[in-house]
């Protein structure tokens, strides 16, 4: 009977967690990771997750031939730096942001259209003894047409 | 630890993400923060990005083609939609009418777009995507092609999100789907025969074969809701008209110009779709979409 009465509290507990984080990810995205775009047009997807530290998550999409594009890939201030890696269809790295002190945005185009894999990974405190760090990360593509 | 775990474990699976098959070993929490370690970073989220409306109208005019209004699902429709299916799919359509609309100047069906975008988001009570303000913005800038693309992007997302964040992964799909099918209708139904080969517009409907696949894991990740269920058989439909035409790209090399700051990703491309394959992918995506706007 007590775990009767208590499920609901929790199951009301969790999405409560679940909703004010998500609102939490999307303003973050909004307020923080947009204006990283800069002068590119916004695709208006929207790709947001909370990711604990060490934590890896995978995009993948089609980039044409006809267009620049800017990706910006940012994290809440209490996580650790943001890695990520632009991969082709051979599984060949093409960017990693690492090269360049963890930038948050990489500005490409192309020769031809390709389908490519982005690997984000929050890297770690390396604090074995604390709780791992979590927090918002954003992925998002602006475009303009190629000049 | 325990509720900060659970969080991030709960809204992983929204935002457009899913989890690879390892999601499952990952919601014990063990005591050890080592084993928690290991857990996390087996379990991966996934995106599967489609091109957005915006990005299909876009793509559809930088290959210069010409506007024709007669292709766009007219707004005298929006009352036939009345399931979560039909409204989430004449959301995507209408939004990428309202974009292709937009990058041509066509003020008066900018304005019919919008609200019709706005009944299919109301339908699906997606609050404040759309309002009133959305829709003054757009009439004091409606020469403004700048602040009309920006004002699109900010509603989509706004929408797109609204049902990631409220437990509607399916219906966010369905959005997505209606969207890059409509891009898809509005290419074929332009492209002139007399002019195939070599046609720019052609070479973006070719590219789209690289993204069918992605479309497929995006319902998939929501297999057995029914209306994502008939929605995976007529895609399923299509890939096999997308499985005739090949693609084959040389290796790709990255190469960094100073000048701009930006990468170029240099290939290769070689493809083949003849004029028959074409006209029955043309067809195949009439019908579809026909099921989609009726």
């Amino acid at each position: 009977m007590r775990i009767l009465k208590i499920t609901p509290i929790i199951a009301l507990l969790i999405l409560g967690i679940s909703a004010n984080v998500d609102a939490q990810c999307k303003a973050f995205a909004k307020k923080v990771c947009l204006p990283e775009l800069g002068t590119y047009t916004h695709d208006g997807n929207y790709h947001a997750a909370i990711l604990v530290e060490g934590e890896e998550a995978e995009l993948y999409k089609t980039f044409y031939s006809d267009m620049e594009y800017r990706v910006a890939i940012c994290g809440e201030d209490q996580l650790p730096k943001v890695e990520f890696k632009v991969l082709d269809s051979n599984k060949n790295v093409l960017y990693s942001n690492k090269d360049s002190d963890y930038s948050r945005t990489w500005d490409f185009k192309l020769q031809s259209s390709q389908q490519l894999k982005l690997v984000v990974k929050v890297l770690s405190f390396n604090k074995p003894e604390d709780t791992p760090a979590s927090g918002c990360v954003s992925i998002m593509f602006g475009f303009k047409v190629k000049k | 630890m325990v509720i900060i775990l659970f969080a991030s474990l709960v809204a992983g699976c929204k935002s457009g993400g899913s989890k690879a098959p390892k999601e499952d070993e990952a919601l014990s929490v063990p005591k050890d923060n080592s084993v928690v370690m290991k857990d996390i970073q087996q379990a991966k989220k996934i995106f599967d990005a489609l091109p957005s409306p915006l990005e299909s109208a876009m793509l559809i005019k930088s290959a210069g083609a010409r506007f024709d209004q007669t292709l766009l699902n007219p707004v005298g429709n929006v009352n036939n939609y009345v399931t979560n299916k039909s409204m989430a799919l004449n959301l995507g359509i209408y939004t990428c009418d309202l974009s292709f609309a937009s990058l041509y100047e066509q003020t008066q069906l900018i304005i019919d777009y919008m609200n019709a975008a706005r009944k299919m988001a109301d339908g699906l009570g997606i609050l404040k995507a759309i309002d009133q303000s959305t829709i003054d913005e757009l009439e004091q800038n409606i020469n403004n092609t700048e602040v009309i693309m920006k004002v699109v992007s900010e509603t989509f997302m706004n929408s797109n999100s609204y049902l990631e964040d409220n437990g509607q992964p399916a219906v966010a799909a369905m959005v997505l789907v209606g969207g890059w099918f409509e891009g898809l209708y509005i290419s074929t139904q332009l492209v002139d025969m007399n002019d195939f080969n070599g046609n720019k517009l052609v070479g973006r409907i070719i590219d789209q074969k690289l993204s069918i696949d992605i479309l497929i894991n995006l319902l998939s990740q929501n297999k057995g809701n029914p209306a994502v269920d008939e929605l995976l058989v007529q895609v399923n439909k299509l890939k096999t008209v997308f499985d005739k035409i090949t693609i084959s790209t040389s290796r790709v090399r990255p190469e960094y110009d100073k000048i701009s700051n930006t990468t170029v990703l240099k290939s290769e491309v070689k493809t083949d779709m003849t004029p028959a394959v074409f006209k029955e992918l043309a067809a195949s995506v009439a019908e579809i979409r026909s099921t989609f706007v009726k």
